[in-house]
């Protein structure tokens, strides 16, 4: 009897759920690519990055070796240096950058608003390979327009693509400038959706333009803030595509990150094995991430 | 899209304002806040514009003027660039395989994000829930991080050099799905209701009802996909070997991995991929800065 008391009260998803076969006929290809390109490699990735694997041939496994042997390998702890180092400048440069903008473009007293956005999108179009293309030839050490114009100016020509930091700070800059676009349409969204009312009190209450962002704006938009990171440090945690056209992750091998690595030695010195190792590290350091974002950010809705 | 200014334009106690369109700027508290607000706009427009138009302009230089003018206009405009870029590189060729790459793609990317989106929505079992998780874990995952197994994937397929390789692998995508299923939720059930009730069957409700209504997401997604797949380097780097099989960007990146760059033969090649995208854009404008993009991330 409470049985069927409890089937009525629950009577929605019970008259949905005699439809079992359409949902699964609709879902059928996208499961089928998420077994094949996601679960298949992760699995074999999993189980390669216990074994001395090559890509072609019998491989053997050698348990935990190449995890301690990556843990020995300083061009691998480069590389994830060098990529953390990336990572912790691109983001509050990006955030930065987006968040004015984005503040700017939802003011009331700015001026041709809709015209100057697409100046700030287009670079967000523009293929990684392409906007390093960009870069390099503006940064050129002999022929750019940056070195041109320091020379006219009585400067001496800096080193932007021959020292490793000055190469990074470039790669970084550039990267914040392609992905404004991006993280500025997050911002916008989330501005716009802060009552209005909280900027009237506010202004009655005789606080400025800055005071109302800290005060307001700010704690208002905060889950996107969160988003906006976590994506930001997602992407720069991958970036290869960039540094490849820029400096080719150089001088020398100095700016070599990590998914460069796990290129190079999965494909060019086909160490599938140890590449697939390397990947795992990669893969726990992004869930850290994730994780460690979900948890500040429950904190702060919750507050 | 209406310009920006519509979430704020309260000001009901400054001034009874006849229109309401009208800016307050004939006043001078309106004109005192505008002129530094728009400075500040158009001087970073301007910082943003900058690299990208002397990259342009650039690239109608002679060869021989690339590097001693510093003249922002060319003095002698040509289009040599970009005729070495589109011939000698092979760029014509690399144009083709990538535009049949991003339609297909595209096609397909909406068509199975535009299904599972739906029926995450509007069905309801744990296998579509198991799925919906499912699909939330290849965010966590980006298919950079296991570069070694895809390609083993592709390979063991058979598909290592072919334009499918590039293609197959990339359809699923949670943003996809997330957006559909995002807007499939608004959409109310009455609809379906009434459509079951008239005999319809599931699929054709699907197909006949909900297909059509989404158009403005299929836009909006297209476009994204087909930016991804144009601006995709690393796939298309490690699954295809054959040079007659190569993308654009692969094309421009082994121009400037060389040892002597070419750089009238890059920027023309360069300047040849940015066109279609901006024409995307431009055309599409609307559809990209409405878009919630973060529909699914937020959920």
């Amino acid at each position: 009897m409470t049985k069927s008391a409890s089937d009525v009260s629950v009577s929605p998803p019970r008259r949905r759920s005699k439809y079992t076969v359409a949902p699964l006929v609709l879902i059928a290809g996208n499961v089928v690519l998420f077994a094949l390109f996601f679960v298949w490699p992760a699995v074999i990735g999993l189980v390669y990055s216990f074994t001395n694997y090559t890509g072609i041939g019998a491989f053997q496994f050698v348990g935990l070796d190449n995890y301690s042997n990556l843990f020995g390998d300083s061009i691998f702890f480069d590389a994830l240096t060098r990529t953390l180092l990336y990572t912790v400048l691109f983001v509050p440069l990006n955030f930065a950058l987006s968040l004015l903008i984005a503040n700017v473009l939802v003011s009331k007293h700015a001026k041709g608003v809709s015209v100057a956005r697409v100046f700030f999108f287009i670079p967000w179009l523009l293929s990684p390979i392409v906007v390093g293309v960009l870069w390099r030839w503006l940064f050129g050490e002999n022929f750019g327009l940056v070195n041109h114009v320091i020379e006219k100016l009585g400067g001496s020509a800096v080193p932007w693509q021959s020292n490793a930091d000055l190469s990074l700070i470039v790669v970084v800059v550039a990267a914040s400038w392609a992905w404004t676009g991006f993280s500025m349409l997050l911002f916008i969204a989330a501005i716009k959706n802060v009552p209005t009312s909280y900027y009237e009190a506010a202004a009655l209450d005789g606080a400025g333009p800055w005071r109302q962002f800290v005060s307001i704006t700010l704690p208002s938009i905060a889950p996107t803030s969160f988003i906006v990171i976590l994506l930001n440090t997602i992407h720069g945690m991958k970036e290869y595509p960039l540094f490849a056209s820029l400096n080719n992750g150089g001088p020398g091998t100095s700016n070599n990150l990590l998914v460069q690595y796990i290129y190079q030695t999965g494909f060019k010195s086909g160490q599938i094995g140890y590449a697939s190792a390397a990947s795992f590290v990669l893969m726990l350091i992004l869930m850290v991430v994730a994780i460690i974002q979900m948890m500040v950010n429950r904190r702060v809705e919750n507050r | 899209m209406t310009t920006t200014d519509t979430p704020r334009k309260v000001d009901a106690d400054s001034v009874p304002a006849p229109s309401k369109r009208r800016y307050p700027s004939g006043r001078s508290g309106g004109l005192r806040r505008a002129v530094p607000a728009t400075t500040l706009l158009w001087v970073l427009a301007a910082v943003y514009g900058f690299p990208v138009l002397w990259f342009v302009l650039s690239s109608f230089k002679p060869a021989g003027d690339l590097f001693s003018s510093l003249s922002l206009f060319p003095d002698d405009p040509t289009l040599s660039g970009y005729k070495a870029a589109w011939g000698s590189a092979n760029f014509s060729q690399y144009f083709i395989n990538t535009t049949i790459v991003c339609v297909i793609a595209t096609i397909l990317t909406v068509g199975v994000s535009c299904c599972t989106g739906y029926a995450l929505a509007k069905y309801d079992n744990k296998w579509l829930k198991a799925f919906f998780l499912c699909i939330l874990a290849t965010t966590m995952l980006p298919g950079e991080v296991m570069l070694a197994p895809q390609f083993l994937v592709v390979r063991d397929l058979g598909l290592y050099n072919s334009l499918a390789g590039i293609i197959v692998p990339a359809l699923l995508t949670a943003t996809g799905c997330f957006m559909f299923r995002q807007f499939f939720l608004t959409v109310p059930d009455e609809l379906i209701e009434a459509a079951r009730i008239d005999g319809a069957r599931e699929l054709s409700i699907f197909l006949r009802i909900m297909v059509p209504i989404s158009r403005p997401i299929m836009l909006t997604l297209a476009i994204l996909s087909f930016q991804w797949r144009w601006n995709d380097y690393i796939f298309p780097l490690l699954m295809l070997n054959d040079p007659d099989k190569f993308t654009v960007q692969i094309g421009i990146q082994s121009l400037v991995g060389a040892q002597n760059i070419n750089w009238s033969v890059v920027l023309g090649g360069s300047v040849i991929t940015m066109v279609p995208l901006i024409v995307v854009f431009l055309v599409f404008q609307r559809y990209v800065m409405n878009a919630d993009i973060n529909a699914g991330l937020k959920d």
